[in-house]
């Protein structure tokens, strides 16, 4: 179904961390940006479609006009919003935000963070882009922070800041579908395991509430509607998103997941795990009758690797990309 | 990212260099003009090597030094804990050249990182700690004082470490994991087992138990609206896995389960690293920052709290102190100190202890705890400035 096609080198190896891979086309250039965790330095390469040029960019993580702060990055992601699309750089000292290929900061957040270290650790994690204008940071306290994106310029502004998780947040997802009935637009989950449900606006509305089962859940989408969650014991469940009716669960990994992502055009689902397995998955939703239907489609094996990143790199699930600890490259894989 | 690594970091790799060492103790011969007479010589040897564990050990778990390990912080950098590891491996009679030293502390960091990442469970990595600290405490069973001391660090780190989520260990793992990266040296005992492929990579294998806690995959479930179940459908998961086995105790004593942390070494399975194809082709290295770090200041203070409490032993008499060599022969030593790859090489943090104002006087504030506390000190000034001018020798 898929096979495996020239990998991207990068110029470090990816660290072990959730959701570390993200991924931006452009269709108007034919480029495709990816972005990579190391430690404290964001791996930015961009891609030509015709994979004849290969550009690269190395973001560090710092407080502007800081000269030696350092702190070690949680998590880049590409926000992708109707006027414009930023990359968005959580570390442990605060949350950094960029024109999407790197080029200028456009704005920086600081977290609190105390004199001497706590036994709780602080840092930034989860990020997603919400409706026209939002985009939604996790924060080690299970706080999520909101911040208002103007169309353009450095304008941003903390928004709101919703407190309802107790646990570290691990990951955020706005509804991909693009269909705007969706009640529900925006899932966040935590080291607990807990699923909060929101619906965005000016206050940020709290829908549903699914209790966490003491299994950290590591990697979240939404989807017409429908939460998919990946967690620390391999399983994958899905749940209506509004009333939190568990639809299906799926013993998908023999490791923690690292890694979710849907494309929202075919339902295809992929995972990716510690366990050194890709799985491609086929999720279709019929929401007049709350029910979905999950086909298991393809595996794909990067061997003796733990996998920390998975991405889409189309709405269709045309192609995929992995990136794995310790490994200086992104593997590429594209349907035959 | 997580501020409770430090104590599972130092422990588990002080349990490796205990190994290490005692396999090397017991192998290597007692020169000639060592011997006494011929029926004192299997004493004399057995009594040098228990000495030599029970003074690092005795180092390892001091009290004030744990109690500065156990403190939430940062991970220190890689020299920094070679650092400590150094002073430690010297807190005995007993003597490393560099070139030992380096491929004792390359063997420790590739043991623990092939434990790390081959825990099934980010939690399993306690249990790991616990089998080595299981060791340490059978190295000690003889000695009433130490086996106290080890004891109290067990209850410590339950104390510490048990009420903690998955989550939360799991962002352990990771921190270690950050430490460990691109770190692909070869070991031989590792080749030997194929458990390390020829570029240096640990083998993650696709069959055997899944973790506790964790289904076999292969089972899909669908639910109708009221939680009954519709569907159940089968896939292939490429692997070849088997049900879950019981699960380690995380008490202070009992059955862990787990053979990783355990001791690998044995007199017949000599330990060797090979420095030759590693530094080519499956590292990229992050470039060599040579600008002066102004972080460093900060690094040095806590440096010198941990090491304050690290009491060191007099050198001793020339015939009481023994050289130890992790080669097979002196020449091998030798030729691996010129050959070792310049990447490789660890830097250790010179500390300019009696030249620089602010960290000396860290030092001597805690010279003067130790005093407080009972130790045996002629004057503690004098003290304070041998233990300064045995920074500035490390």
């Amino acid at each position: 179904m898929f096979h495996k096609e020239k990998s991207i080198q990068i110029k470090n190896s990816a660290s072990a961390l959730y959701n570390n891979l993200s991924v931006l086309r452009i269709a108007p250039r034919r480029l495709t940006y990816f972005t990579v965790v190391h430690a404290n330095v964001v791996n930015m390469v961009s891609a030509s479609w015709d994979g004849l040029n290969y550009s690269h960019r190395q973001l560090q993580s710092k407080e502007p006009n800081v000269a030696t702060s350092t702190s070690l990055i949680m998590q880049a992601a590409f926000c992708v919003l109707p006027s414009r699309e930023l990359l968005v750089v959580t570390s442990q000292k605060g949350i950094q935000m960029y024109e999407s290929d790197g080029s200028i900061m456009v704005y920086w957040h600081a977290l609190d963070t105390p004199e001497t270290p706590t036994a709780q650790a602080v840092f930034a994690r989860g990020i997603a882009a919400v409706s026209e204008n939002y985009v939604c940071v996790g924060v080690s306290s299970g706080a999520i922070l909101v911040f208002d994106i103007p169309s353009k310029g450095s304008n941003i502004t903390l928004s709101e800041v919703l407190e309802e998780h107790k646990e570290s947040i691990t990951d955020i997802a706005a509804e991909c579908s693009g269909s705007q009935e969706c009640v529900a637009n925006l899932v966040t989950v935590d080291d607990g395991g807990s699923l909060c449900v929101w619906k965005s606006g000016e206050e940020f509305q709290l829908l549903n509430k699914i209790a966490g089962l003491d299994i950290s859940c590591s990697s979240v989408k939404l989807w017409k509607g429908t939460v998919v969650a990946g967690y620390g014991s391999g399983q994958i469940r899905i749940y209506e998103a509004v009333t939190g009716i568990l639809q299906s669960e799926i013993n998908a990994h023999a490791r923690w997941i690292y890694s979710l992502d849907i494309a929202p055009f075919s339902g295809l689902l992929l995972s990716a795990a510690e366990d050194s397995f890709v799985r491609v998955w086929h999720l279709s939703v019929t929401p007049e009758t709350n029910s979905v239907e999950v086909a298991h489609l393809h595996n794909e094996c990067v061997t003796d690797t733990q996998i920390c990143g998975a991405k889409f790199c189309d709405g269709d699930g045309y192609a995929f990309a992995v990136t794995g600890y310790d490994l200086s490259e992104i593997i590429r894989y594209t349907q035959t | 990212m997580s501020s409770r690594t430090l104590p599972l970091l130092f422990i588990n790799l002080g349990g490796e260099m205990l190994y290490i060492l005692d396999q090397r103790l017991r192998a290597q011969n007692i020169p000639a003009d060592k011997a006494k007479k011929d029926s004192t010589i299997a004493g004399w040897i057995e009594e040098d090597r228990r000495r030599v564990m029970n003074d690092i050990i005795t180092t390892m778990f001091n009290k004030k030094f744990l109690e500065e390990l156990f403190k939430p912080q940062e991970l220190y950098s890689k020299k920094a804990l070679r650092t400590v590891f150094d002073r430690l491996a010297h807190a005995s009679i007993m003597r490393l050249n560099q070139a030992s030293m380096d491929k004792l502390y390359d063997l420790m960091t590739m043991a623990f990182k092939y434990q790390v990442l081959l825990c099934p469970r980010p939690k399993d990595i306690l249990l790991v700690s616990f089998n080595h600290m299981d060791a340490i405490k059978d190295f000690v069973k003889d000695t009433p004082s130490i086996l106290s001391q080890v004891d109290e660090t067990y209850q410590q780190l339950i104390e510490m470490y048990t009420p903690l989520c998955n989550g939360e260990f799991q962002l352990i793992r990771q921190t270690l994991l950050i430490f460990f990266q691109d770190m692909h040296i070869r070991v031989s005992i590792f080749l030997k087992d194929k458990v390390q492929n020829s570029n240096g990579r640990f083998g993650l294998p696709t069959s055997g138990p899944v973790p506790h806690g964790t289904q076999v995959p292969g089972l899909i479930r669908i639910f109708s609206c009221t939680g009954e179940e519709k569907t159940r459908l089968q896939f292939n998961n490429g692997g070849n896995y088997t049900s879950a086995i019981r699960e380690g105790s995380f008490e202070i004593f009992g059955d862990r389960v787990t053979k990783l942390g355990t001791n690998m070494y044995s007199v017949s399975r000599p330990v060797e690293t090979h420095m030759s194809g590693t530094s080519k082709s499956s590292t990229q290295h992050t470039k060599v920052n040579t600008a002066p770090n102004p972080l460093a200041k900060e690094e040095l203070n806590m440096l010198a709290r941990l090491m304050g409490g690290l009491e060191v032993q007099k050198a001793g008499s020339s015939d009481t102190a023994f050289r130890v060599n992790l080669f097979a022969t002196d020449e091998e030593e030798e030729e691996a100190l010129i050959t070792r790859p310049d990447e490789l090489s660890y830097g250790i943090i010179n500390i300019q202890a009696t030249k620089d104002q602010q960290v000396s006087a860290e030092l001597t504030k805690i010279m003067g705890e130790f005093t407080d506390s009972g130790h045996q000190s002629p004057s503690s000034s004098s003290k304070g400035d041998d233990l300064l001018a045995m920074m500035d020798d490390l």
